[in-house]
């Protein structure tokens, strides 16, 4: 034996926790099926009538359109936001670095429904100052998401740039590039993929915000995960089940397809 | 026009005006959108807590005697402390191996730790409800088989919330339980196994004391997640089993007391400062024994 290995109860044990981990997704596969308008397991007879609700109906489709728009939105500024604020620490190296990391961490470690009660307010006072872009409305949205996923984008970003070499900012400067001619054509181009990795997952959280959602949205700016928690508050939407397998076999798809290519390429 | 080559514009550390500006500039954009959208009102909600309904500390006294609060207070955090000891252990399980098995293993693992944490968690909780309620998967195959006569009642109270919210965190508490496990000398445990201690002398009296940090660590990040929870304790709890998230939500949107909202929400700032703090302290004093 060459290596350390886990013995069988240990995997034992572990397949058991896997399986924990992966019954709740496999549940709603049969229950998306179900011919019922309720809660309720199909018997042997299978229909597709929860999926005809969400490719027919205007209500899911516009949710799910509000939710495409506001992730493409609220990524796109957060990106923006966290990649000039981590350039710029990388640039000045100010003495007050850690306290200004910390400070736009925050709504990374306050509690989530506190960061809700909190753009509840803000929310509730621009539906006062600018009625456009305050409670219930798609800017709204975009704002408090940008908030809440923005800390994200900036660990991914400051990541990508502690991996590259600084001298390549100093032939730049040497040579007489600006900071923003430097930004463009050096440091950003080596970032890209960074970049990438942060728009994306800011897009995945905005996508799935919930918490701060509820509070700050009631009856125009109806997201996708405001409308899946209409359908499982009161009686139980099967309708909640068809969406459900349908983003679990997209996320499977991505998280399938990186492991297979990570592993080929091995 | 480029700058002429000199020592101003080539030195080891260049602070060239342009330069200093504008990475301020860049610095400074982000911060001051979260003054605007998250400080000032978080001051905001503050001022709710010592103005709503009237002046003073009205609100915080109701924090610390009513007894009602105090419950919700005490079901969170006895809630949260199974939550975060349940959670843990599943994560170190999976984790160890995630990090220590074989290849076939090791991708199955992933995928058990990396699907679920990617899914929505309305998808997940709902996915429990489905497996828990009274007519679902699980009571049904229990009295198919006979082991059950009358369905049990899992869900709309906390062993459903406890499932739920064990279920969402398990990813989290696995990466710090796996940076440890990565860092780990695997030759101290052949040591071990040669030397002639069994696998499960060498798991609890070598491997588990040198994962110790990643376990705390873990244990710290799931607990302060736990407590501001809300979706899986609102959908699993059903409105029976109330946790200070949900509690916070009712004072808003239900009882219009967004006096003790907002004093609840400062109150928990506090108690996850502080326990962050302590975290700090703690692996402070952790890396001076080593």
């Amino acid at each position: 034996m060459g290596t350390y290995r886990p013995g069988p109860v240990a995997i034992l044990l572990a397949v058991l926790a896997g399986l924990f981990l992966l019954a709740p997704m496999l549940a709603v596969i049969p229950m998306s099926f179900t011919p019922f308008r309720y809660l309720k397991m199909p018997e042997g007879e299978l229909s597709l009538r929860h999926y005809r609700t969400i490719w027919e109906n205007a209500d899911w489709h516009a949710s799910i359109w509000l939710s495409v728009r506001v992730g493409l939105v609220a990524s796109s500024i957060a990106t923006f936001l966290a990649t000039a604020f981590s350039l710029g620490m990388w640039y000045v190296q100010p003495r007050l670095k850690a306290l200004l990391i910390g400070f736009v961490m925050l709504p990374m470690i306050v509690p989530p429904v506190v960061s809700a009660v909190i753009l509840y307010f803000f929310m509730s006072w621009l539906a006062k100052a600018a009625p456009a872009i305050g409670y219930d409305t798609f800017w709204g949205v975009v704002i408090s998401h940008v908030v809440m996923v923005v800390p994200f984008a900036v660990v991914v970003v400051m990541v990508a740039l502690s991996q590259i070499d600084r001298r390549i900012e100093m032939a730049a400067r040497g040579m007489g590039a600006s900071i923003w001619q430097a930004s463009a054509w050096v440091i950003l181009p080596n970032i890209g993929f960074g970049l990438v990795a942060a728009w994306v997952m800011a897009f995945v959280l905005s996508w799935e915000e919930i918490a701060v959602t509820l509070f700050i949205t009631s009856i125009n700016a109806i997201t996708l995960p405001r409308r899946i928690w209409m359908g499982l508050r009161d009686n139980v939407d099967p309708a909640v089940a068809a969406i459900s397998v349908i983003l679990i076999v997209i996320t499977l798809a991505v998280v399938l397809g990186r492991i297979l290519w990570r592993e080929t390429r091995k | 026009m480029p700058a002429p080559l000199n020592a101003a514009t080539v030195g080891p550390a260049p602070r060239a005006r342009g330069w200093r500006t504008g990475g301020w500039v860049l610095i400074a954009l982000l911060p001051l959108f979260l003054c605007a959208a998250y400080l000032v009102p978080f001051l905001g909600v503050a001022n709710w807590s010592i103005t709503l309904p009237e002046p003073g500390l009205g609100q915080y006294a109701r924090v610390a005697t009513d007894p009602g609060v105090h419950s919700v207070i005490w079901r969170t955090l006895r809630i949260c402390a199974l939550v975060t000891l349940l959670a843990v252990i599943l994560a170190y399980l999976l984790t160890y191996v995630w990090i220590h098995g074989n290849r076939p293993m090791r991708i199955l693992a992933e995928i058990c730790i990396i699907v679920p944490f990617w899914i929505s968690v309305l998808s997940r909780a709902f996915g429990w409800l489905v497996v828990l309620y009274n007519r679902g998967i699980l009571n049904t195959w229990a009295q198919d088989l006979g082991i059950l006569s009358e369905p049990l009642t899992l869900v709309r109270n906390d062993v459903g919330v406890v499932i739920g919210m064990v279920h969402f965190l398990v990813p989290f508490a696995v990466f710090p339980i796996a940076s440890v496990m990565r860092g780990l000398d695997t030759r101290v445990l052949m040591a071990a196994r040669g030397m002639g201690a069994g696998r499960l002398r060498t798991f609890w009296e070598v491997f588990v004391p040198m994962t110790m940090p990643g376990i705390f660590g873990s244990a710290v990040i799931v607990f302060v997640f736990s407590l501001g929870f809300f979706v899986t304790p609102a959908l699993l709890g059903g409105g029976r089993s109330i946790m200070i998230a949900e509690y916070v939500y009712v004072q808003i949107f239900q009882a219009s007391n967004w006096g003790l909202a907002a004093a609840l929400s400062v109150t928990m700032i506090v108690i996850v400062s502080l326990l962050l703090l302590a975290l700090m302290r703690l692996t402070r004093v952790e890396k001076l024994v080593r």
